[in-house]
């Protein structure tokens, strides 16, 4: 608590953790290249630096407010200073702007562009190093490093994963795993964190693009789409439509324009998820075999599994995650020659995440020997879609998704964001259908952005204990915990990015808490104005469990294995 | 063995002091770096051997049974006993009165134990000589006379491995006093009251730092001790550690009882393996007596010390890189707050101070703060220890009163420049510090004298270089070094020290623009004001106080092309003076390129077109018939 | 894969300097001493040993420079390139070393692994200026005769 002067103004502060905080709350926008409030405070770009009332100058994000404090933004120096900074950054930055895919985005760039660098006066003397694809989900090229550790610090603080790090020192440090093997080969989750803190064109996400044009120009060819929950509230900021927009119809419309032939809901799936899930909850409980359950629809979860701890893979629920599902039933129904009518169908999936990538090709992902999704993009490469063929987005005339996989209950829409898996399944097992009942569960732990929530319910005169583990750095803790034989759980859900998908690697990155917290609230809104709730409410469960899947259900919404 | 209580200590005492007392000679062979690298190792040997072998004599590292018509001879290893160049050093110590050889020859070691250790002759032709006056006893040497040693008081004196020589030499009274005596607060108001500055190149001060750390709510707190002496041309520190550990260990013991820390840590450079070796036989003679362990002197104290060598990176010096390196990360500095009191190693409070400024603290609480302030300056009391060396006649290690001028260092101390040369400048602080000149000659250095020049007492260095320097070049070699040992992390420093090493390169090469000097000073402005830490920040300070200094030099390379030390190769070139010239052929015989061409008994002649500068046709030249032309 | 050996001594590294992340500097400098380099399986091993990621552990060994992952020489010469022995002339010291062992900036290491020759920023003997150490000897006053005696006699002893 206190008050301090910024630039002649009087600021008052509460309980702000940094002179950074402070002056961005008091709306001047001082740039950085290396501070995250989510993850530690790192000061090595020193664009943050101030100058006090002695002529000091000191890096503002890892100086306390201090009451009294007099403080300059933007004295003669400091602007001299912050300007050299980016021009030496510059000068050792592969500087292909104009066809790099960060253009536009990149903070470097703006950067350079706001401080007025019109020239640099030194030569890149860095070596040009091969860019890294060997990652379904990331590409990696190291020419674009500035050196800021924000990737290290996602991957380390954030995901616990830590296949990232800096190597070697002075001007010849750089980032990269272990013996700078390719990250396709390392214990990478693709959850893509890294690319989303990444302020420049050195980690993108690894694009689909191409093929999915490919596929709309092919004759005889069917291109389905499917669209996951988070999308639908990320797209709007770069597309015209007011922040937060649940622009789905928007979508939809879109991608009939471009030519897709039929666009579903990936919520539909994520109901079939809640009603496989949900009935092989049940099973182990009642045989009480391979408890705790752990979700399985996170493919950066799946996959620390499988690297990091092997002998819990039978935990994993054997349910496929809602893109498999859907793409799975979506395949099939067209295996039928007469619904075929001699097309060849290829499914793309539009997904918040970058791991999508990798789980669509696993051989898990394949039924009848045919690869269930053919292409995965991402949010962005779905807005940079749009923005290729010029439409005016916001100005669309919204359409539905069609049917017969279009609708999701509010449930499946939910699973966009942490808890949500685990709030649809408590629907789903709560026999109760009103509200009473619903906000109960919303309001038993499953919400907010804690990292591990926990929460215990009473079914059928028993305990349920379920964990929610929100942020893939969480999990360690509870994984050695089920190691040990010492797990209090039944079920564990994880989602690998923080706050869900609607934070997934493949999302529109942005950097306030606040606003991360809106795609929160956002995703929630939706399902608050849905009529269905339940995934069990949702009347076309019935008829595809009654026609498509009779028979086939194991085969097509379960994995054989991992 | 152990020592567990007051009176076991003082017993422990009074039989090493007698011990001590009975030896009839002690011959003190220097082991520190510089005479090791000479070769005292085989002197001792040689020592030991012919004591061995001499009748009527028994070798003994301490006399224990006494018998009647023997002499007891012991031979011991010191620390660093300062006049490093002119080593292998052998002091031959009866009683009181000492004689100090120099240079000694191993196959004159048995004439100096027939003549001066069984008898009592003085040999003469190995005594230090300064011009045609020799000196027999070390304390009259002029280099050491002009010196106040009190952090190397015992370095030469005493056998530096052995604890009860340094018991008997008033080793751990002070320790015992602070932990009998007083009470934490009270050891350290004392240190604050002396007003000890960090002898590590900030000059903070001790005291003031122990107290913060005792004042945390924290109670898990460390003691840590910066022994990463990394400057190119200091090595105070580490003839510290080497010549005198306990002391250092003693003062180390008492931050740790003052500030109620149970573990310290001593960081030494990879590159001190004697440092390392002399510091745990040490911890290994301290724990087997309790000194160090649980519960010392049956107080209810406990202190474990550990050793962490250093893996070769200078940015470790830094506080915080020192910490993270201690606790097995990259020793990347981080941002500050919180500083290393509040959070220092694990996170816990922690003190940490350099090797120099601990072995300061045993004499500051055995003679009290009165006592250390009457050394020095008011701002910067007590001594200061420097490593000299360059272009002077004395290289070494001294120690002297803060204040002391560089005149009195370089001229009274140091004998002067080396073969008469001019004075041009002395480096300072190492990497980090800056250039004095004649102009500073006569002020009286301290913390805050020298920071006023542009350049830091920093661990104390001092390079002293003559008119052969050229500055520009000193400045490229500096920034070469700063620019090798940044950790990468911030960006002033990493990018901007670059930046400046280059434009320095293209200045040697006579390469040079004009507009180049500005963009140094702006970006060594840059990089002093926004670089994470001190490192960092003082990265620039060469080039930026060189720049002042010797702006003519600077403007000289890049206009003229000229360089008047002679030192850039691209802007030297060499002649034959055809006087001297006698036509053997031997320079064109070794020109790598073929420059140089000639008729035999008849004068040579160097193609300057040709010539890559190389220098080595002036090396083979016999009869110094070729000269550097500016 | 390594011979078993190789895993037995890290084992046994491991165990005097404890099995902790905080080991982590002293075990590869226990490894490094014992083999004269870091081999890179090793480094894994011990990192998953010690309970850190390999990446932490590749950027802590390279961002020392004791640490080299390719095999030095049997006799590893270190010539000191500080200010002191550089005003006394330590780049011909140098430079007749390469010559002499047919290594330069890039080539450190001779093909008989006998000899490393690096440079070394300061080896606290200034007084004795120009300085080189050779494994842990330090040789004082050099010039670039007496550096390539020293290595025609190490070289005999080497047979």
């Amino acid at each position: 608590m206190g008050t301090m002067t910024i630039d002649g103004r009087r600021v008052s502060f509460t309980d702000e953790k940094n002179v950074l905080s402070v002056i961005r709350s008091a709306g001047i926008d001082i740039p950085t290249l290396c501070y995250h409030s989510e993850v530690s405070t790192f000061g090595a770009c020193r664009l943050c630096t101030v100058e006090d009332d002695k002529g000091h100058t000191f890096a503002s994000c890892s100086e306390e407010p201090r009451d009294g404090m007099v403080i300059y933004t933007n004295t003669g120096r400091i602007r001299k200073y912050h300007k050299m900074i980016v021009e030496l950054l510059l000068a050792a930055h592969h500087r292909d702007c104009t066809t790099c895919v960060k253009s536009g985005l990149c903070t470097l760039q703006e950067l350079a562009h706001r401080l007025g660098v019109r020239n640099v006066r030194f030569q890149n003397t860095r070596e040009l190093r091969p860019i890294d694809d060997s990652s379904p989900s990331i590409v990696r090229d190291p020419n674009k490093c500035i050196l800021c550790g924000d990737c290290i610090r996602a991957c380390t603080e954030l995901q616990g994963i830590g296949v990232l790090g800096f190597a070697y020192r002075g001007t010849d440090a750089m980032v990269m795993p272990a013996f700078d093997r390719p990250i396709g080969e390392t214990h990478c989750v693709n959850c893509g964190q890294c690319r989303v803190y990444c302020p420049t064109g050195a980690i993108s996400v690894h694009s689909n693009v191409d093929e999915v044009w490919d596929a709309l120009s092919e004759p005889n060819t069917r291109v389905v789409a499917q669209i996951a929950p988070a999308v639908r509230i990320a797209v709007g900021d770069y597309l015209g439509l007011p922040k937060g927009t649940n622009a789905m119809g928007y979508i939809v419309s879109a991608m009939h324009q471009m030519g897709f032939d039929e666009v579903y809901d990936t919520s539909f799936s994520a109901d079939l998820t809640v009603m496989e899930e949900s009935a092989e909850f049940l099973n182990r409980v009642e045989s009480g075999l391979r408890l705790p359950l752990m979700t399985s629809c996170c493919p950066a979860w799946v996959k620390y599994v499988t690297d990091q701890y092997p002998e819990l893979v039978p935990n994993l629920s054997t349910c496929r995650s809602p893109q498999g599902m859907m793409s799975a039933i979506v395949k099939e129904y067209y295996r039928d020659p007469q619904k075929a009518a001699g097309r060849r169908t290829v499914m793309v999936s539009v997904m918040p995440c970058t791991a999508k990538k990798m789980e669509a090709r696993r051989p898990n992902s394949y039924t009848k020997g045919e690869r269930d999704t053919d292409i995965v993009i991402t949010t962005t490469e779905l807005i940079r879609m749009v923005k290729l063929v010029g439409l005016d987005f916001a100005n669309l005339v919204p359409e539905a998704s069609d049917i017969p996989f279009g609708l999701g209950s509010g449930g499946g829409t939910i699973f966009g964001v942490t808890g949500g898996v685990t709030e649809a399944v408590l629907r789903r097992l709560m026999p109760e259908h009103d509200k009473v009942a619903l906000d109960n569960i919303a309001t038993s732990g499953v919400r907010g952005n804690k990292g591990i929530k926990e929460l215990t319910v009473r079914h059928k005169g028993q305990n349920i204990n379920i964990c929610v583990v929100n942020g893939l750095a969480q999990a360690r803790a509870v994984m050695e915990q089920v190691k040990a034989g010492q797990s209090p759980y039944h079920m564990i859900e994880v989602m690998a990015c923080r706050r869900g998908c609607i934070m997934g690697g493949g999302q529109p990155p942005i950097d306030h808490s606040r606003v991360r917290d809106e795609r929160m609230i956002n995703l929630y809104n939706i399902d608050n104005v849905s009529i269905i709730k339940k995934p069990d409410d949702n009347p076309l469960m019935y008829s595809l469990y009654g026609g498509l899947l009779k028979g086939k259900a194991h085969e097509l919404l379960h994995n054989t294995g991992y | 063995m152990t020592i567990h209580n007051e009176q076991e200590l003082a017993a422990a005492r009074q039989a090493a002091a007698e011990e001590l007392a009975a030896y009839d000679c002690r011959i003190l062979v220097c082991a520190g770096t510089g005479c090791i690298a000479t070769g005292s190792q085989k002197i001792y040997e040689k020592f030991l051997e012919l004591t061995r072998d001499a009748p009527g004599v028994t070798v003994t590292f301490a006399p224990h049974e006494q018998e009647e018509e023997k002499r007891y001879i012991g031979v011991k290893k010191t620390g660093c006993q300062g006049i490093c160049e002119l080593g292998p050093l052998v002091r031959i110590q009866k009683g009181d009165s000492a004689v100090q050889y120099v240079k000694v020859p191993l196959n004159r070691c048995e004439e100096i134990f027939n003549r001066t250790v069984l008898g009592d002759e003085v040999i003469e032709s190995l005594l230090y000589r300064q011009k045609t006056q020799t000196f027999v006893q070390p304390e009259k040497i002029p280099f050491i006379a002009k010196q106040t040693r009190v952090v190397l008081e015992n370095c030469g004196k005493y056998d530096a491995e052995s604890f009860e020589e340094y018991l008997a030499a008033g080793g751990f009274r002070a320790f015992r006093k602070a932990l009998l005596e007083m009470t934490p607060e009270a050891v350290i108001e004392t240190v604050d009251e002396s007003g000890l500055r960090g002898r590590g190149g900030g000059g903070f001060p001790a005291g003031r730092k122990w107290k913060q750390v005792a004042a945390q709510s924290e109670k898990t707190r460390y003691v840590v001790c910066n022994g990463d002496e990394g400057d190119p041309g200091a090595f105070m520190d580490g003839s510290v550690m080497e010549g005198d550990p306990y002391k250092l260990i003693e003062g180390m013991l008492i931050a740790a009882y003052a500030v109620g820390a149970a573990e310290g840590y001593i960081y030494v450079r990879a590159e001190y393996p004697m440092s390392v070796a002399r510091l745990r036989h040490a911890i290994g003679q301290l724990e087997a007596r309790g000194l160090l362990g649980e519960n010392i002197l049956g107080s209810a104290f406990s202190f474990r010390l550990h050793i962490n060598r250093g893996a070769g990176a200078f940015v470790c010096g830094e506080g915080s890189a020192l910490t993270a390196s201690i606790e097995g990360n990259r020793g990347m500095p981080r941002v500050k707050p919180p500083r290393t009191v509040e959070k220092g190693l694990w996170e816990k409070p922690t003190v940490l101070n350099n090797v120099e400024t601990f072995a300061n603290v045993p004499n500051i609480v055995l003679r009290r703060a009165k006592w250390y302030r009457s050394m020095g300056t008011v701002g910067s009391p007590g001594t200061k220890t420097f490593s000299l060396t360059g272009s002077i006649e004395n290289t070494g290690l001294i120690e002297v009163p803060m204040g002391t001028t560089l005149r009195k260092i370089i001229f009274d101390i140091g004998g002067g420049m080396k073969n008469g040369a001019d004075f041009k400048a002395v480096q300072i602080g190492g990497p980090s510090g800056g250039c004095l000149t004649e102009a500073h000659l006569d002020v009286p250095l301290d913390f805050d004298s020298v920071k006023k020049f542009g350049a830091i007492v920093g661990s104390g260095g001092l390079v002293v270089m003559d008119g052969g320097t050229c500055m520009v070049e000193v400045a490229r070699f500096f920034m070469s070094f700063t620019q090798r040992e940044s950790c990468g992390k911030c960006v002033p420093c990493r990018e901007g020290t670059k930046r400046m090493l280059e434009i320095l390169e293209r200045i040697v090469r006579g390469e040079g623009v004009l507009e180049d000097l500005d963009t140094l000073q702006e970006i060594g402005e840059m990089v002093k004001s926004m670089a994470l830490c001190g490192l960092g920040k003082s990265a620039p300070l060469p080039v930026l106080s060189t720049l002042k200094t010797f702006q003519e030099e600077y403007v000289e390379h890049i206009v003229d092309k000229r360089c008047r030390a002679k030192v850039c190769q691209a802007m030297r070139s060499f002649v034959i003076n055809p006087t001297f010239c006698k036509g053997c052929g031997m320079c064109a015989k070794n020109c790598p390129v073929g420059a140089i061409t000639g008729v035999r008994k008849q004068s040579y002649h160097i193609d300057p077109t040709l010539c890559i500068r190389c220098g080595a046709c002036k090396e083979n030249c016999a009869f110094n018939a070729i000269y550097i032309e500016a | 894969m390594l011979e078993p050996a190789y895993y037995e001594k890290a084992d046994e590294i491991i165990e005097q300097c404890g099995r902790t992340p905080s080991a982590l500097i002293s075990i590869m400098q226990g490894i490094q001493e014992e083999y004269r380099y870091l081999p890179g399986e090793l480094l894994t091993y011990i990192a998953s040993q010690i309970g850190v990621t390999d990446a932490k552990a590749f950027s802590v060994a390279t961002f020392y420079e004791n640490f080299s992952f390719e095999a030095k020489g049997r006799y590893i010469v270190k010539v000191c390139d500080g200010t002191a022995c550089r005003v006394r002339k330590s780049a011909p010291v140098l430079d007749a070393l390469y010559k002499e062992l047919g290594l330069g900036r890039k080539k450190h290491t001779t093909d008989d692994m006998l000899f490393t020759v690096e440079t070394v920023s300061c080896l606290g003997a200034c007084g004795l200026a120009p300085t080189m150490m050779v494994n842990e000897e330090v040789h004082p006053a050099m010039t670039p005769e007496k550096a390539v005696a020293l290595i025609r006699e190490l070289k005999g002893d080497g047979v």
